[in-house]
């Protein structure tokens, strides 16, 4: 090998520790932006003697008991019913036909940016929705709506409901990559031979193995269920709301010593999904004991179809409800006048997209610069690192993997707004770059585990084919990995695009309002309760993630054919 | 990197590039004129209206042709988002360079500014335009919730507590605050109105403890030590002689006053409020309200306060940011704000100060189906002092809010 080629190895040795500096820096800083302010340190308002000042504020406020009850509860059950609903349905119906067709569905339903989803959904079920506008006057006799607490109910149900319609399918996701690690068709064909249904024998046989691969992917859900802030503005209840809406209301409030009780419940957010990451971790050990002898005492099962068909229609409702949501936001932004209870809006007009198609354009174009460029780093990075694997012959230790979770584990609302502190003395905020690194943050974890296995399951003898051909290690990756990989290296582009274009809070934060995003866009729309303006947003903001999956499955089926086209 | 996105990220760039030079207040409003040129102004604002959001746009338009100014709307879902910026550049120990340029502020957030030193001026004097405001008839203009403005921040427009109603369907709505638990008794679940800390929401409150109060003059200092649990009970027995009617029983409440619009369009209550008395011409003109709603006012008069333009301590461009908040105030830019057709917030001038043909532009405007002449406008009562609002607002936490 020659020197330069040495020496690009060399730097092909950074690669895993410039990506994990990259995530970890502004979440380090950030935490110590938030504990300082907590413990009584905050210069810019006077508050330079530390202590617990900010925490028996924080304590002594009255909605604090009530916040963190519901910040548990959704969290706790809206992880707990997408975990069940997803297992349920591939223990159930993983030898159906129906199996295929849906597994189809989950990514771009997936793609949705939570903000879009909640606001159809709240479109969808709130007393003067649409459902109740389908159903009104004929089934119901309302002709104003009824005055039923069908939005922002107290007991956060709604909230939950937003939570499983955009975990369920995540979660789904990553019991398929999951599973693609097991192979365990072999394994279910035994039991099968034995008499075992279907569904005991996917719940006693491939279950336990599943389920050590599913945690990280299951604790960032419940993480994000337990601190989500653009879903709770959008579908809480205000009074008390979550703990991360009353942090952000703490955070904006015009009396600014209440900064220092923001950051305290800040932390206590931190405390809460640190708690609640144990806690299930417990919950898995008490499990684990108390299904062993259910999972040798060797009943078969009956043969249950109507669990099953319970299941796989609950499955089809949440997408269908997705679904439905994202129409009722491209149907307003379209609408005239739409009162209730008209099914559908009594004119069409394009006024609301003539209006704000041309204010629109450049946080649109924001969103796609911001999208494709975290996107591109994310992808070299994650290619640089695994290439490194490759040819070093180690992989990434189940450490190494926490840490690139890392992002997806902290609260946001914990750490931004003490990272935006330190960017503005790093003189970085409210640029693109410092925007483009907190998209960065939460891109990379996403492409990572896109790709990674992809790439590690490479079939080695091409690679070892052109070696013999005389082939390098860098003529061997861009002529030989990469276009084999260009299926998964767009599949993952287009998560890295998504989840770039749903961020709210980073954006926030760290672009000080400078550059906006169509997520800011979309949820600064909601603040005017213009149902058309917010349609005309959210739909926007919906239909970029889906050009991207469109995309990502097109172009290889194109190029697929082109090649063939050209064999001899 | 494909040409493309090389492309789509220039512009990305041209788009937020800001200029970053340290600036300091100048000391005549013709140097600001002269300074201005070519600085990049970012305006933080409320952006949840789009008629507003367009209304900015207009005047983008307008202070570059005339000044050389780029004014880029920066959309606030909360102002004080923009205060919690600021808030955290003099944490960071940035005192230039600032990100905030102008913002669009009264009331609470600008107490809490001016208190904490982020604000820069006085420079309300320095504007030409300022001249023409109607300080002595619109006594707001100077004096925001009792707090002196003392020339760091520009008034931009008015307010006044106006109450929405359908006329189809409510003819005689109640028009004393001692009259709505009885109307909401008889129209259970018919209304509401949005919680604080939303400003709307809170401006009801006032309302109702102005008209609750024994002495109403006490509002206008701050109260004693437990003073305010005192003197509000009546506000506390009249608002639990309402809650039981309201809509969702007072358990719940809206977000904003555009989330009561909306309720009110939907048909989920029948009386609605707003803080711009040309809200509801200029929401049923965008087809966001019934042409049936009209509006009225309580009874002895309601609560009233000024809307204002401030430039923070550590702006970038504070020359141009004077030139802006002058051109906002400007009969032209006056004259379209409080177009029903266009925004409709009423102006701050005075039609006795304006020359002959810049009144014309006033008097050619359409009035609004819904909007109130002056006269009818009736008394403007006082915004409370700040320190009232906060007391009251952590006792209707204490007793609604958990």
């Amino acid at each position: 090998m020659s020197g330069g080629g040495a020496d690009r190895q060399g730097w092909l040795r950074l690669a895993p520790g410039v990506t994990l500096a990259m995530s970890l820096t502004p979440i380090g800083a950030g935490l110590i932006g938030t504990i300082l302010p907590a413990f009584g340190w905050m210069p810019a308002i006077g508050a330079v003697d530390p202590g617990l000042g900010a925490w028996v504020a924080l304590l002594a406020q009255l909605e604090l008991p009530g916040a963190v009850m519901l910040t548990v509860w959704t969290g706790l059950a809206g992880t707990g019913l997408s975990l069940a609903l997803a297992l349920g349905f591939v223990a159930t119906s993983h030898h159906r036909p129906l199996f295929r067709r849906l597994t189809g569905w989950l990514a771009p339903v997936l793609s949705l940016p939570h903000a879009a989803l909640a606001i159809g959904l709240a479109f969808m079920i709130a007393p003067s929705g649409w459902i109740a506008r389908l159903l009104s006057p004929w089934a119901t006799g309302w002709g104003v709506p009824p005055d039923l607490w069908t939005d922002r109910d107290p007991l956060g149900l709604g909230l939950i409901l937003g939570l499983v319609l955009k975990e369920t399918p995540y979660l789904l996701l990553a019991i398929l990559a999951a599973l693609s690690h097991l192979d365990p068709a072999r394994d279910l064909a035994a039991a099968r031979t034995l008499g075992y249904t279907p569904a005991k024998a996917w719940l006693k046989v491939v279950g336990p193995r599943l389920y050590p691969l599913l945690r990280l992917p299951l604790y960032a859900v419940l993480a994000y269920a337990l601190s989500v802030v653009d879903m709770a503005l959008i579908l809480a209840p205000a009074t008390p709301p979550p703990l991360s809406v009353l942090i952000l209301r703490w955070f904006h409030d015009p009396d600014l010593a209440l900064r220092l009780q923001a950051a305290a419940a800040s932390c206590l957010q931190l405390g809460l999904v640190g708690a609640a990451i144990l806690g299930w971790a417990a919950m898995e050990t008490i499990v684990t004991r108390l299904a062993r002898p259910w999972l040798t005492d060797g009943k078969r099962g009956r043969a249950g179809a109507a669990a099953r068909r319970f299941l796989a229609a609950l499955q089809v409702a949440t997408l269908g409800l997705s679904a439905a949501s994202i129409a009722a936001l491209a149907l307003w932004s379209v609408a005239g006048r739409w009162r209730f209870p008209d099914d559908l809006p009594a004119v069409l007009s394009m006024n609301a997209w003539a209006a704000q198609g041309r204010r629109l354009a450049e946080p649109a174009i924001a969103t796609l610069a911001l999208g494709l460029l975290a996107t591109a780093i994310a992808l070299a990075l994650t290619i640089a690192c695994l290439e490194n694997e490759q040819r070093r012959g180690i992989r990434l230790g189940s450490r190494g993997l926490i840490l690139l979770y890392l992002p997806l584990l902290a609260p946001q609302i914990a750490f931004l707004p003490g990272a935006q502190i330190v960017m503005i003395a790093a003189g970085i905020d409210g640029g693109a770059l410092a925007v483009l690194w907190c998209h960065l943050l939460y891109v990379l974890p996403y492409v990572f585990l896109s790709l990674g296995d992809a790439y590690r399951r490479l079939d080695m003898r091409h690679v070892d084919a052109a070696s013999s051909l005389g082939a390098g290690p860098w003529t061997i990756l861009w002529r030989v990995k990469l276009p084999l990989l260009l299926g998964p290296l767009l599949a993952a582009g287009a998560v890295g695009f998504a989840v770039s274009v749903a961020l709210y809070v980073p954006t926030v934060f760290a672009g000080g309002g400078r550059i906006s995003t169509l997520a800011i866009e979309a949820v600064n729309a909601m603040a005017g309760a213009d149902r058309r303006a917010i349609g005309v947003a959210a739909s926007l903001q919906a239909f970029l993630p889906l050009v991207a999956y469109a995309l990502a499955i097109l172009v290889p089926a194109a190029i697929g054919r082109r090649r063939v086209g050209r064999a001899p | 990197m494909r040409p493309s996105i090389a492309r789509l990220f220039a512009l990305a760039v041209l788009a937020i590039a800001g200029d970053a030079h340290a600036d300091s207040l100048p000391a005549r409003f013709e140097d600001a004129a002269a300074a201005a040129r070519g600085q990049t102004v970012y305006f933080n604002a409320w952006g949840g209206n789009e008629r507003i959001n367009a209304y900015i746009a207009w005047a983008g338009e307008r202070v570059r042709a005339l000044h050389g100014v780029r004014l880029r709307h920066v959309k606030l879902a909360d102002t004080a988002e923009a205060v919690a910026r600021v808030l955290a550049e003099k944490t960071a120990g940035r005192d230039d360079g600032g990100s905030v340029d102008l913002i669009w502020i009264n009331g609470e957030n600008f107490a809490a500014m001016k208190q904490a030193g982020l604000l820069a001026g006085p420079f309300v004097h320095l504007l030409p335009g300022f001249g023409m405001v109607d300080v002595e008839t619109k006594p707001t203009t100077t004096v925001d919730f009792t707090i002196p403005v003392e020339g760091l921040e520009a008034p931009w427009g008015m307010a006044q507590l106006v109450f929405l109603h359908d006329r189809a369907r409510v003819p005689k709505p109640p028009r004393r605050i001692a009259d709505f638990p009885a109307w909401a008794a008889a129209h259970p679940g018919r209304f509401t109105y949005p919680a604080p800390p939303d400003f709307t929401g809170t401006t009801f409150l006032k309302q109702a403890l102005h008209a609750t109060i024994g002495d109403p003059s006490v509002l206008q200092r701050a109260p004693a030590p437990g003073e305010a649990a005192t003197l509000s009970r009546p506000l506390w027995d009249f608002l639990e002689a309402l809650h039981p009617y309201l809509w969702r029983a007072g358990r719940s409440f809206p977000l904003s006053d555009q989330h009561l619009r909306q309720l009110l369009d939907d048909g989920e209550i029948d009386i609605a409020f707003s803080f711009n008395p040309g809200e509801a011409s200029s929401a049923i003109a965008a087809g966001l309200l019934p042409e049936t709603v009209r509006t009225y006012v309580l009874d002895g008069g309601t609560i009233a306060n000024t809307h204002f333009l401030a430039i923070p301590f550590n702006a970038s461009a504070k020359a141009g940011a004077m030139v802006v908040a002058d051109f906002l105030l400007s009969p032209e830019a006056q004259a379209r704000k409080q177009d029903p057709r266009i925004w409709g917030d009423p102006t701050v001038l005075a039609m006795d100060k304006l020359p002959a043909a810049a009144r014309a532009l006033f008097d050619a405007l359409p009035l609004g189906v819904a909007t109130l002449t002056p006269a009818e406008l009736g008394p403007a009562l006082p915004e409370p002092h700040p320190a009232w609002m906060s007391e009251i607002e952590s006792l209707w936490r204490q007793r609604y809010g958990t």
